[in-house]
């Protein structure tokens, strides 16, 4: 996306606001107007102090009071113009937060699986925040920093030439300076990031694994390692500092020198008669003023291509193409059998690498059916297809005779339950989890359904029992209790058709005998997917379709495929010998 | 609250303490440079004076020369304070890091577990470097901004007396606006920063559990829960833009009201004749300086909450204690036997003959546990009760138990990771309460149960178990641990490259590596924390009878959900839902209990 697009759609989020953004220009053009108007009564009124004696009363006066008013009216300006900036900048980051979380939910899991969750979620969080504070830099310090010095070499054109021309001709040179030593610095900055690498990831080894460095008294040396990194990175961490940090008193020098200039060449024309002295002295406030905004304008510039920047890569995340939209008249799928049909099934991640191909299978209503095979072969990847977190490339499924793209995703999703063996949990309650699929459970029932998944024990051993909250992710609890509670969930539920994962990966055996148990009274009269890898989970499926390389490479039940002595028997003997 | 901070920033402070000289003089440097700008009003008004005033362009020419003059003195002590605050700001950094991480590494099991790696992380990290940056601007303007205010209100008085009373009424005001706005936004933006943290969190939630939620068909519900949350972040940043919004515009009109004021007393004072017009200007400028700076200051708030904040964070790592204290020496291994369980009911014989037993057959136990109990902090239940284990030297000892039924604990209490709530383990006869730390932990090989290496070579993370092993040595670990055919086949061999946590090697790779590394240091006891589970049956097999070379005296424990690991064990404790189901031979329990034999029973049938 180029600049000028993103910039164009960050247009786009401001027009809902023009109404502020034109308040925020005029009273910016106020502000600065009535700044710049401020020193000239002031010259104006030590003009009329001239000496003993020699002072205007009536005209100080009536001075005075003009300015009175310029004070208290630029104030008000100022304030408005900051409250309006601020409504912008804040509404405009909220409306693309939520247009960004809005469309991480219809996102295709292809893009959420292909990007880690850091990178998308520091999108939306600290993008956001570096354009909201370009944005809101750039509506405070642009527009006045560049009237400013519009309206000052106005004025001071209108008062005098000369002198003018001093302050022009003198203050690129803080621009150049600014840019000379930015440029030097660069290295040292690099190389300072480089050092803060490494030290980071030193910290995120050893104090995330403190465990292991504790228990072999591995300590001293950690830190050792780390004061070793620690101290290169004070080294490089001050050069860079302080060769940066001289910016700052250089273009101050600049800016003296344009003071010394504009003093001396004032002075040599009030010497003349050319300007006043009161002139002279707004011409001094000016000198101070004019340098500022360009200072200023050159870190907003830099601040602003990063706010593009940054607004490029939400704008990137919030355009990425949504799953397909449901067609038209979908149908919502109802009282659903559990019949499945894959016929002629092609699917790949990845375009050049083919994985599932012309895969066949129809299952009957209640029906068991078991996926094994090694390790990537595709186990997963058909739970991703019936679920519809993915699409066929070819071929369908469907489901009692309906194809899944033609329904709902809703109705879909509501007809299975699933348990995958990553657990995921969301912070909350222990209930606001079981309840995710019937929220209007009764009390006995979510005890019911905990205590059929042998949940109920655990539970209750916490501290508020089912009010306990857990953190993100489940928190405290060990993988094999986050779970059991992602089966107390389906257990709770408890539709027509089931998708087991490798749920019970996580727990010991004999706990999942006893879900093995309930699972199988769960099971009865359901279609059910299975995915494990102990064969002994497997073996009273009706269906066993053993995968390979993408591939269904026999089907069958436990009895006739050990039988053909294929694969699958390889399988079973492998895991029994010893 | 600001008393807060300020206590937070002195206990912080002190790691400037080897930078002193540094932190003295960057001030007084910038001061100086203050001093110089000072300077410039006056040679002004003198210009306006005496040069303007009896055309004497020589005279310009020359306090012009002097105008540049002070820029330039003004630019050399400005680098100097720049640079003395980089070092000591850099200074400060690197030994408040420093202390952090020897801080974090004396912490025990339960306090990190309490406070989670991940913020220890960000805390030593993005706040530390926030830290920094506040003291290096502290050092650099906050002393500068208030000398130049009340610098140019000195330098009034050296014009006028009369005048300078506007000075005088003016600075606190603006002092009481600045601070005032200050203290008034400073707990908001805290709770803006909260309001970010839960839009944060309900994102990352939605990433991580796209599929349940979508399998759950919550997507509206949760984008309804996100747009709350983020309406309600928007609305705090409004609520503390309006009144951050207020400090410009207020200050600016305090400043030109006085500066309208000034004007006023000025005229008076030129009429009759107590100061020329020249310092009139003077003083308009010195007003107009104190503008500018309060501008910077304004900034430099900002800069300072922002660290505040973090130094706050900081500083609660700090303190945490841990709650274990380790003794210093060695102490007397026979000082101890008096101190036995105090919260162990007695049960059953065990308990009777073990307080009988003489010290001697105390010292041929390699582990005891009297009667022990565990309650993790903040939790509910105990997750050990009753634990009552007496293990001779050179057996080997089998748990085993379900999910959660509190293996590892048990385990984990030999190395003194977790102190016992009631009751006393002992080592060697001796409580571990009354080890050294490194004397303790140096008998003891642990293998825990997240298998984790380091950056660096496999030779780097095997001698982690003992410094100056040879390659011989090392060789021989691998070879027992079954890792010795894997890491042939590794190009460089023992200087093979392992990425950090291990992440260029399978799962069932950094278990024996992992296992490899702890028999390295030969330990009087090992411990394996379900570190075989991702071992086929036949390395696990394999595993088991290498252990039994181990010398004699070696006690090993082996924790596994896997019957047919432990089964060839001395004794095998089953334990449930923290308490001990059984302890055995296998013969023994297969007959007598009950968990037991159903776990067996469960992985056996085919």
């Amino acid at each position: 996306m180029g600049q000028k697009e993103t910039f164009g759609r960050v247009l786009r989020y401001i027009k809902k606001y023009w109404l502020y953004l034109a308040a925020s220009i005029v009273m910016a053009s106020v502000t600065v107007a009535l700044t710049l108007y401020f020193p000239i009564l002031t010259g104006r009124v030590i003009d009329l102090v001239i000496g003993a004696g020699q002072v205007d009363f009536g005209n100080v006066f009536v001075i005075l009071r003009q300015m009175a008013v310029i004070a208290v009216a630029t104030g008000a300006a100022q304030w408005i113009m900051n409250v309006c900036n601020n409504k912008m900048t804040y509404r405009i980051v909220q409306d693309i937060r939520n247009d960004a979380f809005r469309r991480i939910e219809i996102l295709p899991l292809k893009y959420i699986d292909a990007h880690s969750y850091g990178e998308v979620v520091s999108r939306v969080i600290a993008d956001v925040d570096q354009f909201a504070d370009g944005l809101l830099m750039g509506f405070t310090q642009f527009f006045t920093g560049v009237i400013t010095i519009l309206g000052t070499l106005g004025f001071m054109l209108s008062v005098n030439v000369a002198v003018t021309g001093v302050v022009v001709l003198v203050t690129p040179l803080s621009f150049f300076v600014a840019g000379f030593i930015a440029k030097k610095t660069f290295t040292m900055f690099h190389l300072q990031s480089e050092t803060r690498g490494e030290q980071t990831a030193l910290i995120e080894e050893m104090v995330g694994n403190q465990k292991v460095v504790q228990a072999f008294s591995h300590e001293d040396e950690a830190l050792a390692e780390f004061d070793e990194i620690n101290g290169r990175l004070q080294g490089c961490s001050l050069r860079a500092i302080f060769f940066s940090s001289l910016t700052n008193p250089s273009t101050r020098f600049v800016n003296n020198l344009v003071y010394a200039g504009v003093a001396v060449v004032g002075a040599v024309y009030a010497v003349h008669g050319g300007i006043s002295v009161g002139q002279l002295s707004c011409f001094l406030s000016y000198a101070n003023q004019y340098t500022k905004p360009f200072n200023e304008i050159s870190g907003v510039v830099t601040e602003l291509q990063n706010a593009l920047a940054c607004a490029a890569r939400i704008f990137a995340l919030i355009e990425e193409e949504s799953q397909t939209p449901e067609p038209e008249g979908a149908v919502t799928l109802k009282d659903v059998e559990g019949r499945v049909e894959l016929s002629h099934v092609d699917f790949s991640y990845v375009p050049d690498k083919k994985l599932i191909t012309d895969l066949n299978l129809a299952v009957k209503p209640g029906q068991r059916v078991a996926i094994v095979g090694p390790t990537g072969c595709g186990k997963t990847t058909v739970i991703n297809l019936l679920m519809r977190f993915y699409d066929v490339d070819k071929g369908k499924i469907c489901v009692d005779g309906a194809d899944i793209r033609e329904v709902t995703r809703r109705s879909l999703r509501e007809n299975y339950g699933m348990v995958l063996q990553e657990t995921w949990l969301k912070s909350g309650t222990i209930r606001d989890n079981i309840v995710m699929g019937r929220p209007d459970a009764t009390e006995e029932e979510v005890i019911a359904a905990a205590k059929a998944s042998h949940a109920h024990s655990f539970i209750k051993r916490l501290s508020k029992g089912y009010d306990t909250v857990i953190g993100e992710d489940g928190g405290s609890l060990s993988q094999g209790q986050k779970q059991l509670l992602c089966i107390t969930r389906v257990m709770l539920c408890l539709p027509p058709m089931l998708i087991l994962d490798e749920a019970t990966s996580s727990i010991d055996t004999r706990t999942e005998i006893r879900i093995q148990k309930a699972f199988a009274t769960m099971m009865q009269g359901r279609t059910s997917f299975i995915v494990a890898h102990r064969l002994s989970t497997i073996r009273e499926a009706d269906v066993i379709l053993v995968m390979k390389d993408g591939n269904i490479i026999e089907q069958g039940n436990h009895e006739t495929l050990l039988g053909k002595k294929g694969f699958y028997a390889g399988l079973y003997e492998s895991q029994f010998a010893l | 609250m600001r008393k807060g901070h300020t206590d937070t920033m002195k206990k912080l402070l002190i790691y400037l303490r080897d930078y002193k000289k540094e932190t003295v003089f960057a001030p007084l440097f910038k001061m100086l440079e203050a001093t110089f700008e000072l300077f410039v009003p006056l040679v002004m008004a003198a210009i306006i004076d005496r040069g303007i005033g009896q055309a004497d362009t020589g005279y310009v020419l020359k306090m012009g020369g002097i105008l540049v003059a002070l820029g330039l003195i003004g630019l050399l002590c400005s680098i100097t304070a720049q640079y003395f605050a980089a070092k000591a700001a850099v200074g400060f950094s690197t030994g408040l890091k420093h202390a952090l991480f020897d801080h974090i590494q004396s912490l025990s099991f339960t306090e990190i577990d309490t406070l989670g790696t991940s913020t220890l992380i960000t805390r030593m990290t993005s706040d530390v470097n926030q830290v920094q940056n506040g003291v290096n601007m502290v050092l650099r303007l906050f002393l500068r901004s208030p000398f130049i205010v009340f610098g140019a209100m000195i330098m009034a008085f050296t014009i006028d007396a009369k005048a300078a009373m506007i000075f005088v009424v003016t600075i606190p005001l603006l002092a009481v606006v600045v601070f005032g706005i200050m203290a008034l936004t400073m707990p908001m933006y805290k709770k803006v920063q909260a309001g970010l943290d839960a839009v944060l969190s309900t994102t990352r939630e939605n990433l991580t559990g796209a599929r349940v939620i979508r399998a759950f068909h919550k997507e509206e519900e949760e984008t309804g829960r996100f747009e709350e949350k983020n309406g309600f972040l928007t609305h705090l940043q409004l609520v503390v833009g309006r009144i951050s919004a207020l400090t410009n515009p207020v200050t600016y009109i305090i400043i030109n009201a006085a500066t309208i004021l000034l004007l006023y007393t000025g005229a008076v004072r030129v009429d009759n004749g107590s100061i020329t017009q020249g310092e009139v200007v003077a003083l308009v400028n010195y007003m107009s300086q104190i503008l500018v700076e309060l501008i910077k200051l304004a900034n430099l708030i900002i800069t300072i909450t922002k660290a505040l904040a973090c130094a706050n964070r900081i500083e609660a790592v700090f303190e945490v204690e841990s709650s274990m204290r380790w003794q210093e020496a060695a102490a007397c291994a026979d000082s101890e036997s008096g101190l036995t369980a105090g919260g162990g009911k007695a049960s059953g014989t065990d308990a009777r003959q073990g307080n009988q037993s003489g010290q001697k057959a105390q010292r041929d136990l390699a582990v005891e546990f009297d009667h022990v109990h565990l309650t993790y902090g903040g939790a509910g239940a105990e997750s050990l009760s009753d634990i009552h284990i007496q293990v001779p030297k050179g057996q080997t000892v089998g748990i085993i138990g379900g999910t959660g039924s509190g293996k590892s604990s048990l385990v984990n209490m030999i190395p003194r990771f977790y102190d016992a709530t009631a009751g006393t383990v002992r080592v060697d006869g001796r409580d571990v309460k009354l080890y050294g730390m490194e004397e303790l932990r140096e008998k003891i090989g642990i293998v825990l149960q997240k298998a984790v290496l380091f950056r660096g070579t496999i030779r780097d993370n095997l001698r982690w178990g003992k410094g100056d092993a040879t390659d011989e040595e090392l060789w021989e670990a691998l070879r027992l641990a079954q890792a010795k055919e894997f890491v042939e086949t590794k190009e460089g061999r023992l200087d093979a490259f392992v990425a950090q946590e291990g992440r260029n090697l399978s799962g069932g790779q950094r278990q024996r590596l992992t296992i490899a590394r702890a028999l390295v240091a030969k330990p009087e006891i090992l411990i394996l924390d379900d570190s075989a589970s991702a071992l086929d049956y036949a390395t696990d097999a394999a595993l088991r009878r290498a252990l039994k070379e181990l010398p004699g005296e070696t006690t090993v424990f082996i924790v596994s959900q896997r019957a047919s690991s432990i089964q060839h064990a001395d004794q095998i404790i089953v334990l449930e839902d923290g308490e001990m189901a059984g302890i055995g031979t296998h013969e023994e329990l297969l007959a007598e209990c009950e968990v037991y034999q159903e776990i067996y029973y469960s992985q056996r049938q085919t």
